[in-house]
C-alpha cells in the first residue's frame, strides 16, 4: 500500500549524453517525497550530461510534490549549467514549473530579516524603554491637558457614555471585588493568627486584619482586579476602534480621542475605584471575621470592638486617595496601550496584554511611593 | 517652498509633496492642484500610497516635506486650532466605513452635530435622521453597524461624512468589497451629492469604471519610479506619453501597441 501512494524515480543515460528521469507511481505530499540522490550522483559524476530529460508517462497522478522535487532537480542543474528540458512533463506541470520561476527572487525582501548583534538589541530595547517612558509621560500630560479644557468648560464629557462606563466599572465589578477582597481577608487574618496564636493574642487579629485591608490591600487587591478586568477591556476597545479606523474616523471630525474615548473611562475608573476599595475593605473585614469567629472563637461583638479600635480614619481615607489614584493609572494604561495598538487581531492582543501588566507595574510601583510618603508624613 | 501664485479656483492644492516612513521614500515630489467642485481621483496601482496620500491630506501623517494648501491656506504649516477648524470643513469616508460601532446610526450621524452645532438633542436626530434618508437608510435610524450589510455601512458612513455640510468630501475606496451594482449606486450617489451639495470630492479608488464615470480630474501615482507620473481628465490621460498610465486605464489592454481606447 505504502508504494502506490510514493513518487518512484529511475535514471538512464541516454546516447547523447542526456540524463533521462523516469518518473513513475502517485505523487502525493502525504508520501514522502523521493530524494535527489539518484539524480545527484548522476549530475556530479565525471561525464556529466548534457541536458536532463523527463519521461512522465508512467506518472498516475500528481501534486505540488512532483513539483517540488522538480524544482530542486531545476536549482540542481542551475548551478551546474546544465539545460532542462521540461517536454516530457505532464503540461500542467510544465506551466506551473514556468508559473513558480517567471518572477526572479526579490533579493531585498529576505535582506530586512538580517541578524542584529547582541549589544546592538540591548541598546534598541534600551532606548525603546526610554521612549515607552516618555511617551507615558507624554500621554499623562495630555489626558491632563484634555482634563483640564473639561474642567474649564472648553470641552464637555458625555453624561451618558460616563454612566455607562461607571455601571461597567464599579456595579459590574462587585462579585469579583466581593470574592477576592473576601479571601484577601480570611488569608491575613489565618496568616495573623498562626503568629499570634503562639502569644494566646488572637484577639489581635482583628485589627491586623482591619489595617492591613484599610491601608494597603483593600485598594491593592482592587486595582489589580480592575487591571485585569477593565484596563484589559479598555486597550481592547479602543485597540479594535484603532484597527476598524474609527479612531482616525474621530480625528478627522476633530473630535479628539483623548477627550472623548479617554477622558470619559478614566474619570469612570478613579470615581468607581475609591467606591469599590471601600466596599473591598469591609469584605476584608468580613473575611477576617470569619476566621476569627468560626476559627479562633472570637465573639462577634469583640471583634467589633477590637477592629474599630485599631482602625482609625486615616488608615480608611489614605487607602481610598490610594484606589482613587490606582484606578488613574489602570485606565490611562489601558487607553494608552489600546490607542498604540496596531491595526491587526495580535496587535489588539498584545495591547491587551500590554495594558494589565502595565497597570499593574504601575499600581506596585505607585504602592511604593505611596508607602514611603506616608510613612515621611507620620499618616 | 515654490512661489508660484495660487489658482484662484483652487480648493486644495500639494506642492511638492514627499512622503516617507523614516529612511523609506513612499512617493516624492506629488504636485497638483484640485478645483473647487472637482471630483478628482486618486489612482495607481495597489501598495503605490494612494491611501497614504489621502492620510496626508487629512493630517494624520505628517509630510516629509512640501505642504498642502485649502484654498490658499497652508494645512501643513497650520496650528492646532487653525486645523481643527479646517478639518470640520471635511467629511471623510473610510474604506471600511468605520462607523463607530458602539453607536447607532443615529448617533453616529448625529455626533458630529451634537459635538459641532448647537441644535438640541431633538433637531439632531432630526437632521441625523434626514441625512440617512438621503443616503437611503431612512427607519435605520436604531440599528447598530454590526446589524446592516457591508453596502449599508458604506451609505450609513456617507451620511456621517456629510453630517455638518463639508465642502471637501474624502473617498477612500469607496467600492471596495461592494459589489458592481452597488458601487454603481454609490458612484451616482457621489455624482448627486456633488451636483446638489456643490462640495469638492476627492476619491482615491482603482476602479476602472468608477474612475471614468465620476472623475473630472485625477492624478496618477506610479509604485515603480515614486512619483506621479500623471495629472488631469482620466480621458486625456488616455493619450498620455507614459505607457504605464495608458496600460493602467485599459487593465493592460495598451500592451498590445493600440494607441489607447477606454475598455
Amino acid at each position: 500500500m505504502a508504494t502506490a501512494e510514493r513518487g518512484e524515480v529511475s535514471v538512464t543515460r541516454t546516447a547523447d549524453g542526456t540524463l533521462l528521469v523516469r518518473l513513475a507511481g502517485a505523487w502525493r505530499l502525504r508520501g514522502a517525497l523521493p530524494t535527489l540522490e539518484a539524480i545527484e550522483h548522476e549530475l556530479g559524476a565525471s561525464s556529466r550530461p548534457r541536458a536532463v530529460a523527463f519521461d512522465a508517462r508512467d506518472v498516475a497522478s500528481w501534486d505540488s510534490s512532483l513539483l517540488m522535487f522538480l524544482v530542486r532537480v531545476r536549482e540542481e542543474c542551475e548551478q551546474r549549467g546544465i539545460t532542462v528540458v521540461p517536454d516530457g512533463l505532464p503540461s500542467g506541470v510544465g506551466r506551473l514549473l514556468a508559473l513558480a520561476q517567471a518572477v526572479p527572487e526579490n533579493k531585498d525582501a529576505r535582506g530586512k530579516a538580517k541578524r542584529v548583534p547582541f549589544v546592538e538589541r540591548v541598546g534598541l530595547a534600551a532606548l525603546a524603554a526610554f521612549d515607552a517612558a516618555s511617551e507615558f509621560l507624554g500621554f499623562l500630560g495630555e489626558v491632563t491637558v484634555a482634563l483640564g479644557h473639561v474642567l474649564r468648560g472648553r470641552a464637555r464629557v458625555r453624561a451618558g457614555d460616563l454612566l455607562v462606563f461607571m455601571q461597567e466599572a464599579g456595579a459590574q465589578a462587585l462579585p469579583i471585588v466581593s470574592l477576592i477582597s473576601f479571601l484577601v481577608g480570611t488569608i491575613l487574618a489565618f496568616v495573623g493568627a498562626i503568629q499570634l496564636e503562639k502569644f494566646a493574642a488572637e484577639i489581635y487579629v482583628a485589627g491586623a486584619v482591619g489595617i492591613g485591608m484599610t491601608r494597603e490591600m483593600g485598594a491593592m487587591m482592587t486595582a489589580i482586579v480592575m487591571a485585569g478586568r477593565t484596563g484589559a477591556s479598555y486597550a481592547a476597545q479602543l485597540g479594535s476602534m484603532n484597527v476598524t479606523q474609527e479612531i482616525e474616523a474621530l480625528e478627522t471630525m476633530g473630535i479628539s480621542p483623548l477627550e472623548f474615548l479617554v477622558l470619559p473611562r478614566m474619570i469612570a475608573l478613579s470615581l468607581m475605584m475609591p467606591l469599590l476599595c471601600l466596599y473591598s475593605d469591609l469584605l476584608g473585614i468580613l473575611g477576617g471575621f470569619a476566621v476569627g469567629w468560626g476559627m479562633l472563637g472570637i465573639s462577634p461583638r469583640v471583634y467589633y470592638d477590637q477592629t474599630v479600635y485599631s482602625v482609625d480614619l486615616g488608615d480608611v481615607t489614605g487607602g481610598v486617595f490610594k484606589a482613587s489614584v490606582y484606578g488613574i493609572l489602570i485606565a490611562v494604561a489601558g487607553c494608552l496601550r489600546g490607542l498604540q495598538s496596531g491595526r491587526s487581531a495580535s496587535a489588539v492582543g498584545e495591547a491587551t496584554t500590554s495594558a494589565v501588566v502595565t497597570g499593574i507595574v504601575l499600581v506596585i510601583c505607585a504602592c511604593g511611593v505611596f508607602a514611603v510618603a506616608f510613612y515621611i508624613l507620620g499618616i | 517652498m515654490s512661489t508660484r501664485v495660487v489658482d484662484p479656483n483652487a480648493h486644495i492644492t500639494v506642492r511638492n509633496l514627499t512622503m516617507a516612513f523614516g529612511d523609506f521614500v513612499l512617493m516624492r515630489d506629488i504636485d497638483f492642484t484640485i478645483r473647487r467642485n472637482d471630483v478628482f481621483v486618486i489612482m495607481g496601482g495597489s501598495g503605490s500610497g494612494k491611501s497614504t496620500l489621502l492620510r496626508h491630506m487629512l493630517g494624520l501623517i505628517e509630510p516629509a516635506k512640501g505642504e498642502i494648501l485649502y484654498g490658499d491656506e497652508s494645512f501643513t504649516n497650520a496650528d492646532e486650532d487653525a486645523r481643527q477648524r479646517m478639518l470640520r470643513r471635511f467629511g471623510v469616508l473610510y474604506q471600511s466605513g468605520a462607523l463607530w460601532t458602539s453607536m447607532t446610526l443615529a448617533d453616529n450621524v448625529g455626533l458630529p452635530l451634537e459635538e459641532f452645532t448647537d441644535l438640541s438633542p431633538a433637531d439632531v436626530r432630526e437632521v441625523a435622521s434626514l441625512k440617512l434618508a438621503l443616503v437611503g437608510l431612512k427607519g435605520f435610524e436604531d440599528f447598530y453597524p454590526s446589524q446592516i450589510s457591508g453596502g449599508m455601512q458604506k451609505r450609513a458612513a456617507l451620511a456621517r461624512a456629510m453630517a455638518l455640510d463639508p465642502e471637501i468630501l474624502f473617498f477612500d475606496e469607496p467600492s471596495a468589497g461592494l459589489d458592481p451594482i452597488t458601487s454603481r449606486h454609490l458612484d451616482d450617489l457621489i455624482l448627486a451629492l456633488r451636483e446638489s451639495l456643490g462640495a469638492t470630492i476627492v476619491v482615491v479608488t482603482h476602479e476602472l469604471a468608477s474612475i471614468f464615470t465620476i472623475a473630472t480630474n485625477s492624478v496618477f501615482l506610479d509604485a515603480e519610479t515614486r512619483t506621479m507620473a500623471a495629472t488631469g481628465p482620466p480621458k486625456e490621460l488616455l493619450h498620455h506619453p507614459n505607457p504605464k498610465v495608458r496600460e493602467f486605464l485599459t487593465r493592460g489592454g495598451d500592451r498590445n501597441g493600440a494607441e489607447g481606447h477606454p475598455a
